[in-house]
């Protein structure tokens, strides 16, 4: 670690700024980590390049592709930004964060709100487009850390009423999110929600009632039939992707055969037929994977899936050695964010999952998405860089 | 490290190892079974979704082949392809624009002077709510929406090709006919192939392109899959949204076979040119003379050298498409049904010229060659009197002179000794019926097996013929003979028909003495076709042999290469002896030269070609007369049968032998000279018509030099030209 300013190193820099600076300056960078989210975002400017080309034209970035170098590199600057202050003042300031998360979905529903791809999750000011929902994931990572990583005087682990107070932090992005409706983000909630939950050392009871109930709303949300009809029609597709080959299922089945023709190889990256034939849709959102799986072939895949698993690994590694309960809980909901995100996404791209929406991490194009995954990232960065445990 | 650290005694403790453990392995599953289906998708299954994508991403385009010609026994084509420009539209291109494409729509209106409305019609696919005009092919097809187009037009939109995006112009092979309406019922015709034809013909399915036509009538229809070739395929490479982005393979077409026939163009024009002035002349002599027909077969093979019809039509009407008003004309009745030929759909009482199958009838039963028999005026058969023509009264005279005057008594006596040796109206248990056992013989009343479709079989009609159409018509009769025919302004004439109502009634099922008599004399319920009659004489002619006769006489495919020759069929012999066979032909020969078509055969080069025939005048309750001449010649060693026959044109002698005579001349090259209708080698691929003009030569010219149609067959050199035989 010696790339990092000491502390006999730093009064050399002298000035005020250059102290602010030097303070500020994460002690241990996790370089792992940051080299696997800069190589997903580097492979990602390449898929959505390859995605958004018009074929047989030649020419540099796509609008797509210079957007989402743009989006990445902001979202870098603020995970780095993030990763110098100390992981304690976003904590200081959670509740904000919470709040603005909650008027942010709460505008979603009102006129400035707009609908994109059958979910009401935008909202658009100008010409500038943001998913609150994004937002609201790291909202719910810092509110559920602190209220259940924070045990009063004389307690080891959150209690019954800790649990219930989490609840209501939960209970109120979730209901602003179903009601817009992004079931995709709703689900990847509640992943967080119950990884944060199981690792909090909350009452057993607690946890198993949490991941009943959660199971049974999955029953009751198909069973009352709350889903919209598209929504319904994906589920029913996943069940079986050949039922309705131009309609639902659609997806569903050229998602797979992409993927599949791609081979072990794969076409070479911009010579895929079916991404160039665009025959799936959002293949620079949703359905990147599919990009991948056809020019880069099951090494592109898998690569990808290798970089998201050490992203994974390695959040879950600072965690471990996290002495802070808040701390600890903070990387458990950013490694249940992305693991449940990636497995959800690349599943749905693989025909296991069904079809709901979600983005694959630093990958797939989205400015919100971007942003919010790398701050993430950035507080787990933060962390791993002022616990104690790693002192 | 300014900032207070958290409060709370967490140091030390850290109560989630086991639960990060278990997220640590959950995570490594997720990803391991992630990790496996990609494996599973690529690697094993991999060539399966390579197949899936390949056929995600094309397309098929049919391109038609080039359907093949259809000449002449001379290698002169008889219908032959020219190209002309069309314009075509990309669906997918215009389904593109804005607004759906209208406003290119309406601005290739503009510049083909074409409503819009109707080019939008066209644009669209059709379906079960969809009716034409509109696009009966795939999406991916080209569109046709106009034919035959000015080059001038097409050059403004090739010029102006940003303003048409997805129009274009190109070159199209329609079909052209060089001898205009000449065998227009044999050549038939094409038309857009229907749902119907798709389903029925099972190979059309898979070249159907949409642009393509399908053989409906006449050689067109029976020759089409050879005339047709193998459409190329074209593989497109699509995108989702379906528009092409590149040619991935490409199968060329096979070009369609060229159909030789053993027709030959310039007997044909002079059959044609025949007919119409033995129509004129009837007309001036006061006949309606409606239609006419005239077969022209080689006796030796069953081969046809002409077949004509009139009235008739000029095929090229049916290129780019009928109109409905044109169409519906061709079939009026006032336009004299031009689609129908009738020489093999047209069926009528064959009369006189039917007695060489009478006369065979009685010898093979037992009438003598040598003897004499009675030929009065008239005779009672039953209770009513059967008449010669005109009532002539011949005296006793030989089965040859009965021949060669077309004596009728002698044949009703015949007819009515059998029909009494039957039983007479109380039939014994197996009636002999000699006479109808030997029209069937001859081939009456059942389709020659003629290689054209729609061949009607003609009617012999028998005792049991007698009791089904009795059944069918005795309601109608019965009430007839109640109520008679008020409606009918001749009392005498209506009283006539009352009359026949009654006993139509009441005996209709039996066979009675009348309706033997009529029979022997070819007369009452029986009906024959032209072509029946060419192929009974030409089987007199030839010794006995019946042929089911052949309009084809090879295919040639398009580079020359093969040739599948089409042999003559034989269908089967008379059931006459040599001697009567003969006889008859004797009788024959005499016809024209002393006998009912003396006249028309006055000045006739008899010396040189012989023509042997007989003369038939039918007639129809209510009808004028209708002529036949059927003929073969030489005399004494045939070669040529020739049938003509005249509806309501007057009697045989005066109307049908003298069109039969010139047809003679045509051939032989006795009369003024026939009209050449195109050179005896014509370059194929030539769009220009053949205007070699020959009408100047003084010298008449044989149409079938030596009297013999061409033994070989023309030749496609490899550059697709035509070369006679």
């Amino acid at each position: 670690m010696s790339l990092y300013p000491s502390k006999h190193a730093r009064p050399t820099l002298g000035t005020r700024a250059g102290r602010l600076v030097a303070y500020g300056m994460p002690r241990r960078l996790d370089w792992v980590l940051l080299s696997a989210v800069l190589a997903l975002g580097v492979i990602g400017t390449l898929l959505v390049w390859a995605s958004t080309m018009v074929s047989g034209q030649a020419g540099g970035l796509t609008d797509f592709a210079q957007r989402h170098v743009a989006h990445f590199a902001v979202g870098l600057l603020i995970c780095l930004v993030v990763a110098s202050v100390d992981y304690r003042a976003p904590h200081a300031y959670a509740p904000v964060i919470f709040v603005v998360a909650a008027i942010g979905l709460a505008l979603v529903l009102t006129p400035l709100g707009q609908v994109i791809n059958g979910s009401r999750s935008w909202i658009v000011i100008g010409g500038f487009q943001a998913q609150p929902g994004e937002i609201a994931k790291i909202a719910l990572i810092l509110g559920t850390a602190m209220l259940l990583g924070e045990p009063r005087d004389g307690e080891h682990a959150p209690t019954g009423r800790d649990v219930v107070f989490s609840l209501v932090a939960l209970a109120v992005p979730m209901g602003l999110i179903l009601a817009q409706p992004d079931l995709g983000t709703a689900m990847v909630l509640g992943a967080i929600y119950l990884g944060i939950l199981m690792l909090s050392g909350a009452p057993l009871r607690w946890v198993l009632v949490m991941l009943l109930s959660g199971l049974l709303a999955i029953f009751a949300v198909w069973w009352f039939g709350l889903l919209k009809d598209y929504q319904l029609a994906r589920f029913a597709t996943f069940i079986d992707p050949t039922a309705d080959p131009q309609g639902a299922g659609y997806n569903a089945n050229q998602a797979i055969i992409a993927i599949g023709s791609g081979g072990f190889n794969g076409t070479g990256l911009f010579n895929g037929d079916q991404t160039s034939g665009k025959f799936v849709p959002e293949q620079h959102t949703d359905f990147i994977f599919t990009v991948a799986g056809e020019e880069l072939g099951f090494v592109g895949g898998l690569t990808i899936i290798l970089l998201l698993g050490v992203v994974v690994w390695r959040v879950l590694r600072i965690a471990a050695g996290c002495e802070q309960p808040y701390a600890r809980l903070v990387c458990v909901g950013v490694a249940a964010w992305v693991a449940f995100q990636c497995f959800t996404n690349i599943g749905m791209n693989l025909g296991i999952m069904p079809i709901t929406g979600l983005p694959l991490p630093f990958v797939s194009y989205g400015g919100t998405a971007a942003i919010a995954g790398l701050a993430a990232i950035g507080l787990v960065l933060a962390i791993h860089a002022r616990d104690r445990g790693f002192e | 490290m300014n900032l207070p650290p958290v409060t709370g005694p967490g140091r030390g403790h850290r109560p989630g190892r086991i639960g990060l453990f278990i997220a640590q392995a959950l995570s490594l599953a997720l990803l391991l079974v992630l990790a496996g289906r990609l494996w599973y998708l690529q690697v094993p299954r991999g060539e399966h979704y390579q197949s899936l994508a390949a056929a995600n991403r094309t397309q098929d385009l049919v391109i038609p082949a080039t359907r093949g010609q259809i000449l002449d026994s001379n290698g002169r084509p008889l219908v032959r392809n020219h190209t002309e420009l069309i314009v075509s539209a990309d669906f997918h291109a215009l389904a593109e624009e804005k607004d759906g494409g209208d406003a290119v729509l309406a601005r290739l209106a503009d510049v083909l002077d074409t409503p819009f409305e109707e080019l939008r019609q066209r644009m669209r696919l059709c379906g079960p709510e969809v009716s034409r005009p509109c696009w009966p092919g795939s999406p991916y097809q080209p569109i046709t929406l106009a034919e035959g187009i000015e080059p001038r037009m097409a050059l403004q939109i090739m010029e102006r090709k940003e303003e048409f995006p997805g129009i274009s112009a190109q070159q199209h092979a329609v079909r052209e006919y060089p001898q205009k309406e000449s065998a227009a019922q044999v050549l038939g015709y094409l038309q857009p192939v229907t749902q119907e034809e798709l389903e029925a013909r099972e190979t059309l399915r898979t070249q159907f392109s949409g642009v393509d036509q399908v053989g409906r009538d006449g050689l067109e229809f029976v020759y089409d899959d050879q005339l047709r070739g193998t459409a190329g395929v074209r593989k497109l490479a699509v995108d989702s949204r379906g528009n092409v982005t590149g040619v991935v393979e490409e199968v060329v077409p096979k070009p369609g076979m060229h159909l030789v026939t053993g027709i030959d163009a310039t007997v044909q024009q002079a059959v044609e040119q025949a007919l119409s002035k033995g129509i004129e002349r009837s007309k001036g002599a006061g006949y309606p003379a409606d239609a006419a027909a005239g077969v022209v077969l080689d006796v030796r093979t069953g081969r046809l050298i002409a077949m004509a019809s009139v009235p008739t039509y000029d095929p090229s009407v049916w290129d780019g498409g009928i109109d409905q008003s044109t169409y519906e004309k061709l079939l009026s009745e006032k336009a004299g049904q031009p689609l129908i030929s009738r020489a093999l759909q047209g069926q009528f009482p064959p009369a006189s010229a039917f007695k060489v199958s009478s006369l065979s009838a009685a010898v093979e039963n037992g009438a003598k060659l040598t003897d004499n028999y009675d030929c009065p005026g008239s005779m009672n058969v039953g209770n009513r009197e059967f008449r010669n023509y005109e009532s002539g009264a011949y005296g006793s005279l030989s089965l040859h002179r009965a021949i060669v005057v077309s004596c009728n008594t002698v044949f009703y006596k015949f007819a009515y000794d059998q029909w009494l040796a039957d039983g007479g109206t109380n039939p014994v248990g197996d009636p002999k019926d000699p006479m109808v056992d030997m029209a069937r013989g001859f081939g009456f009343g059942r389709a020659t097996g003629i290689d054209l479709p729609n061949e009607v079989t003609g009617r012999i009609p028998d005792r049991q013929w007698k009791k089904d159409y009795w059944k069918a018509t005795r309601n109608d009769s019965c009430k007839r003979a109640k109520s008679g025919y008020p409606e009918q302004d001749d009392p005498q004439h209506a009283a006539y028909l009352k009359a026949v109502a009654t006993e139509n009634c009441t005996e209709g099922y039996t066979w009675r003495a009348g309706d033997a008599a009529n029979f022997a004399i070819g007369q009452g319920d029986v009906l024959a076709t032209p072509l029946q009659m060419a192929v009974a004489y030409a089987a007199i002619a030839n010794g006995g042999t019946l042929y089911e006769p052949r309009v084809a006489k090879a295919l040639i495919s398009a580079d020359g290469k093969q040739v599948q020759e089409v042999p003559p069929v034989e269908a089967g012999e008379l059931p006459v002896s040599d001697t009567t066979l003969a006889y008859l032909r004797n009788a024959l020969a005499d016809v024209p030269k002393e006998g009912t078509a003396a006249g028309a055969f006055g000045g006739f080069p008899q010396d040189k070609v012989a023509i042997a025939g007989k003369t038939g005048s039918a007639t129809v309750v209510g009808q004028r007369e209708s002529a036949w001449f059927a003929s073969y010649a030489p005399a004494d060693d045939p070669r040529f049968a020739v049938v003509v026959f005249i509806s309501q044109g007057g009697t045989g002698g005066s109307a049908a032998a003298p069109v039969a005579r010139e047809i003679y001349e045509a051939i032989y090259g006795f009369g003024p000279e026939p009209v050449d209708p195109a050179k005896t080698e014509v370059d194929i691929k030539s769009d220009e018509q053949d205007e070699r003009d020959g009408a100047e030569q003084k010298q008449p010219k044989p149409a079938l030099p030596g009297g013999e149609p061409p033994s070989g067959l023309p030749t496609v050199r490899p550059d697709g030209t035509v070369q006679a035989p």
